[in-house]
């Protein structure tokens, strides 16, 4: 900035243009420039901080036993939360499988078939409303209407609530993937004669696969570590489940179930379970970065 | 035989055929069901208000408006009311929304004001963009076992050297406001961070050529120019964070203590609508669940006039800037 300034100060009688170090401004300048990169840095403190404590305290317990054992009760000591890696794989796959179609069918409508009309405007923008809700509200909504029908926890219920919190997220950033598929390309498809369905599926859904695949594969880890919705929709088991219409353990309930007790065993496990989730949440947000840079790259 | 490519090409298989009926009935049916799963958002959101509302229902008859209004919450003696919770969920989301919304913006300011080098640059944004996939039972865990140590020293000085400030009135014995404001604002940095950060991207570049031309300092363009012009769009941040702070539950009800109480202090313990249903719901009984959902319906209420708000807003924003260019 300063070089602009100087190359423009031809006249000698004006004021001087040059940086003055001990202006007020100047000092403006360097004060609020330092502020900002205090923020930043401070802002990045608690994520290295929560994953060097993941680490330490929860690298600490990993172990075969920890992955594969079912969770100590009371006094016990040892144990592990194998079950609930299963129940939390499970219930996202059961997420999965609901609203993935449900939300590339949904977005296809938004961004390609119909998108200025009035099905499409107030769904969008419930489908934004939506992924603000708080997470809770879900698993209430699951509960009253899958838990209180059937008479049990389980973890049908469980993964309808995390499809509940999915299928905006996937809707959208679907939408928006399908947007980025050029006109031209759908004009050139349509131009040959082929119904809308082909367009999709031969032009638009090849083309905006990068961008679906990252929208979905981040709502897929935003519903991993989800746990306000299984709070009384999954509810816990503290055994392996033998079938989807039971009570079933997740990573998310047993580090929450996990962190009040009085047992140092316990709050052991509760930390390497959550750097277990941690690192599959991480590693799908990582995924997702690889599967959306590789658009661009093309 | 002479090699003839316009005859080839009309006797190939292409896609220039045209559709078959079979194609067509294909089409109608993927339309179809493209509407359908269009609508069932909507249907899915009439259907979540109607399931709540009328679960609340028999508590709405029982208690009325007394519900938002009364303060104390018995099971045993029936008596349900939430004012300490919209309290608490009020005045943690507003503290959470003044330090996450002060970094959130700095952050924006940061990143997109020429700061840094482009690579540091994607750094410090993955890094704030990881802030929010951490899940939230994980920032509950850590704001146990490393905030709240962390910050009780500090708590205890200011409650003794400040003790008529009524932000300080009350010591810090554990789980309190303070840990989980402070949570939160790391949980909405991301959300206000990111629209933000839009926000300014979408400001012309001439607009800051104009103001450095006139020979402006970098930071009277931002704070003048900028920070103006983005201004409806931080805002649309700053309501939305808003809205994830009021609804945030795991974290909450593992840091903020749960007990019904309003106070201005930070170190008291309090509770929330979020967390008051993750503690109480598992072990209520049938009058208290539809107390409950009383207290979900009241939830959805705030969270949706506050969402709806910054969506509005944020659509305003768009339909200035795109008009403009």
């Amino acid at each position: 900035m300063s070089e602009i300034i100087q190359s423009s100060a031809p006249v000698i009688q004006y004021p001087s243009l040059e940086k003055n170090s001990l202006d007020i401004r100047e000092f403006k300048n360097i004060f609020l420039t330092i502020m900002v990169w205090g923020i930043a840095i401070m802002a990045s403190i608690p994520l290295f901080s929560v994953i060097s404590m993941l680490i330490i305290e929860g690298g600490a317990r990993i172990d075969f036993a920890a992955l594969t054992e079912i969770p100590p009760a009371g006094f016990e000591m040892g144990g592990g939360f194998g079950n609930a890696i299963i129940g939390t794989l499970v219930m996202v796959g059961i997420a999965s499988l609901i609203s993935i179609p449900f939300g590339i069918m949904a977005a296809l409508h938004l961004a390609i078939l119909d998108p200025n009309s009035k099905v499409a405007t107030v769904s969008r923008f419930l489908a934004k409303v939506l992924t603000g809700f708080p997470s809770i509200l879900a698993g209430i909504f699951v509960y009253g209407v899958i838990v209180i029908t059937t008479g049990t926890y389980s973890a049908w219920a469980g993964g309808v609530a995390l499809a509940v919190l999915m299928l905006p997220t996937v809707t959208l950033a679907a939408e928006e993937a399908m947007k980025q598929v050029p006109q031209r390309m759908k004009d050139a498809a349509f131009g040959m004669g082929c119904t809308r369905t082909q367009v999709i599926m031969k032009v638009v859904l090849p083309t905006g696969l990068p961008g679906i695949l990252t929208g979905v594969i981040l709502a897929v880890a935003g519903a991993a570590g989800e746990s306000a919705p299984l709070l009384f929709t999954a509810l816990f088991s503290n055994y392996y489940m033998a079938e989807l219409a039971e009570p079933t353990a997740s990573l998310s309930i047993l580090i929450y179930n996990f962190s009040g007790m009085p047992f140092d065993n316990q709050i052991e496990l509760a930390w390497s379970a959550s750097l277990v989730l941690v690192v599959l949440v991480l590693l799908f947000n990582i995924l997702a970065r690889l599967v959306g840079r590789s658009k661009f790259k093309e | 035989m002479v090699h003839d490519p316009f005859k080839q090409a009309s006797s190939a298989r292409t896609l220039s055929a045209p559709p078959s009926a079979n194609d067509y009935m294909k089409d109608i049916v993927f339309r179809a069901f493209a509407y359908f799963c269009a609508s069932a958002i909507i249907l899915l959101v009439v259907y979540i208000v109607f399931e709540i509302g009328s679960e609340a229902l028999p508590a709405i008859k029982t208690h009325g408006l007394g519900f938002i209004t009364g303060t104390t919450w018995d099971a045993n003696k029936g008596e349900f009311g939430v004012l300490p919770e919209i309290w608490g969920t009020l005045y943690s989301a507003l503290i959470a929304l003044v330090i996450g919304g002060v970094f959130g913006v700095g952050i924006a300011i940061f990143l997109t004001q020429s700061f840094v080098h482009a690579k540091l640059e994607l750094v410090f944004r993955t890094t704030i963009e990881l802030l929010a996939a951490i899940p939230s039972v994980v920032y509950g865990l850590w704001g146990i076992y490393v905030l709240i140590p962390l910050l009780r020293p500090g708590a205890l000085w200011l409650h003794e050297t400040f003790d008529w400030v009524p932000l300080f009135s009350t010591e810090l014995s554990g789980p309190g406001l303070a840990p989980a404001a402070l949570v939160l604002a790391i949980m909405i940095l991301p959300t206000v961070a990111a629209i933000s950060v839009d926000a300014f991207k979408r400001i012309p570049y001439r607009v800051k050529e104009a103001a450095y031309g006139m020979g402006a300092t970098k930071w009277e363009v931002i704070l003048k120019v900028m920070l103006p012009t983005a201004s409806s769009g931080i805002l649309a941040g700053l309501v939305l964070g808003f809205g994830r702070a009021l609804g945030e539950t795991m974290a909450l009800a593992m840091l903020i203590g749960n007990v019904n109480n309003i106070s201005f202090s930070l170190f008291s313990p309090a509770n929330t609508l979020a967390s008051l249903l993750a503690s109480t719901f598992p072990e209520a009984g049938d009058i208290e669940v539809q107390a409950l959902m009383y207290a979900a319906l009241v939830l959805l209420v705030i969270t949706f006039i506050v969402n709806v708000a910054g969506l509005a807003i944020q659509q305003y924003t768009m339909r200035k800037f795109e008009g403009k260019k």
